[in-house]
């Protein structure tokens, strides 16, 4: 579905990521793990380019998006992304935050983006927020707004950049367990985050990530159990 | 004959006067004398319109420069647009000229050499004030949109809006509400400048207050009511701005 060749990028003379090649298939759910500045973000943001490679191709569903001449804006509509920090638009309800880009990009009338709106927003119970301003909501609630929001234009994929990171620790489990529901419902998911444990229950493969290189990876089961990697060994000494 | 001007003449000889009864005549004579108040008014008039034409102009510059800025400054690495970087350059060199130079100096050569022929000072003012107000708002809209945390846009973006949808929607509104008290300083500014038109003959309060000079000889009344209207104007407008605030401020209740 992403297949990912000699991507690079770096910042001025910093390389942050170094030569990476990976294939991400229909259905699957990886889990990008690895310590801060390992370069996890940057892969993430590079797959819908908010992030410009610096080398490498980027293909998604067939589309080589890294091509200029490509028009970004539709292969984002199929790339849905949450953001650690939420980054719900303060100034518009949350109905408005999560319909104003299916109407804008034409994919709904507005009514039937309010109709997705409240089904989506009665999934994750906060159909009574809606005409609330996202300033009025919990970080838990704000997440799973934006979540809701990245589903409303019914991606193919989900990028997830540490979602849970800036959450208060009792909120995480609210907003990991819409990530599960939606894990379980086939969509295709790849997830940078620090939930060894969401890593372990959710993935089906599992990258870990150092220097800019993906370093191993494997399925979480043996990821956990059988670490390779001297590097790996000692990171899962720490975080486990 | 008004009670004001019965007072007037029953003051004794301009030698035989108190200093309250002298200062009264003064101000009967800059005020009422002849209606000369409406004269005034009449500035307040050109003031007003010249205000509003120039402020038309300055946010409409001042938009137009401040978004091909931001969108030449965030364009992707491998698609530079030669055209707006062109155009691009020409909106620094205006922004850098207007704001290097003097307005009263820009004033007498859009008056006197570019629009010499002109009759129509108002308008002259009016283009020159709103010309050098849109380099002002450009700065300070370019600001706004650049202290708005990049997480709004890429958020849009991410989403599949367009750059011009990001911009309209997420990034403008959110912007403006930052901006609106520098925005409002820079409407005061403009406001008082309009004050400098008299200088190419723009028929505004001081244009008129100096011809009242002339004709009384006594220049503190007219210039101190010309003082008082501005003054009542910049509060009068920074009420209504503080209404605004108060109610673009609704989305961040809790």
């Amino acid at each position: 579905m992403i297949d990912v060749k000699n991507l690079s990028k770096s910042f001025g003379d910093h390389l942050v990521l170094d030569d990476i090649s990976e294939h991400i298939y229909p259905g699957e759910k990886v889990v990008v793990i690895g310590p801060s500045g390992s370069g996890k973000s940057t892969f993430l943001r590079c797959l819908n380019l908010l992030e410009e490679p610096s080398k490498g191709v980027i293909t998604f569903g067939g589309t080589v998006i890294t091509d200029p001449k490509v028009k970004i804006d539709e292969v984002r509509q199929q790339m849905g992304m949450v953001f650690q920090h939420f980054n719900l638009f303060p100034n518009m309800t949350i109905r408005k935050n999560i319909t104003l880009a299916p109407v804008r990009t034409g994919l709904m009338k507005q009514e039937e983006a309010d109709y997705v709106a409240g089904t989506l927003l009665k999934r994750v119970d906060l159909l009574e927020k809606a005409d609330a301003y996202p300033n009025q909501l919990s970080g838990g609630q704000k997440q799973r707004i934006a979540i809701v929001r990245a589903l409303a234009m019914k991606p193919k994929v989900m990028l997830f950049d540490e979602p849970t990171s800036a959450l208060d620790p009792e909120m995480v489990g609210e907003v990991l367990d819409v990530m599960k529901e939606l894990a379980h419902e086939g969509m295709t998911m790849v997830v940078v985050t620090h939930e060894m444990g969401f890593a372990r229950e959710v993935g089906s493969r599992v990258l870990f990530m150092d220097g800019g290189k993906i370093l191993e990876q494997n399925t979480p089961k043996e990821f956990f159990a059988n670490p390779q990697n001297e590097r790996t060994k000692l990171f899962l000494s720490k975080v486990l | 004959m008004s009670i004001w001007t019965q007072l007037y003449e029953n003051l004794p000889e301009v030698a035989a006067r108190s200093g309250w009864q002298s200062i009264y005549a003064k101000f009967y004579q800059a005020w009422f004398e002849s209606d000369r108040w409406m004269t005034y008014f009449r500035g307040l008039g050109t003031t007003l319109q010249v205000t509003v034409m120039a402020l038309a102009i300055g946010v409409m510059l001042g938009v137009l420069v401040a978004v091909i800025r931001t969108a030449h400054d965030q364009q992707r690495v491998g698609q530079r647009n030669i055209l707006l970087g062109i155009v691009n350059a020409v909106c620094k060199v205006y922004v850098t000229v207007i704001r290097g130079t003097p307005m009263m100096v820009q004033l007498m050569i859009m008056g006197f050499v570019i629009f010499k022929s002109s009759r129509n000072f108002t308008m002259v003012g009016a283009l020159s004030l709103g010309i050098n107000s849109g380099a002002y708002v450009a700065e300070i809209i370019r600001g706004g949109l650049m202290s708005l945390d990049p997480g709004q846009s890429e958020a849009g973006r991410s989403l599949g809006l367009s750059y011009l949808d990001t911009m309209r929607f997420i990034v403008i509104p959110q912007a403006f509400k930052a901006i609106l008290p520098s925005l409002g300083n820079e409407f005061i500014v403009l406001l008082k400048d309009t004050s400098l038109i008299s200088v190419i003959a723009g028929k505004e309060i001081v244009y008129f207050a100096r011809a009242i000079i002339t004709k009384t000889y006594e220049p503190m009344f007219p210039y101190l009511i010309t003082a008082a209207m501005y003054l009542i104007m910049v509060l009068v407008f920074s009420w209504l701005q503080g209404k605004l605030e108060r109610r673009l401020r609704q989305s961040d209740r809790r």
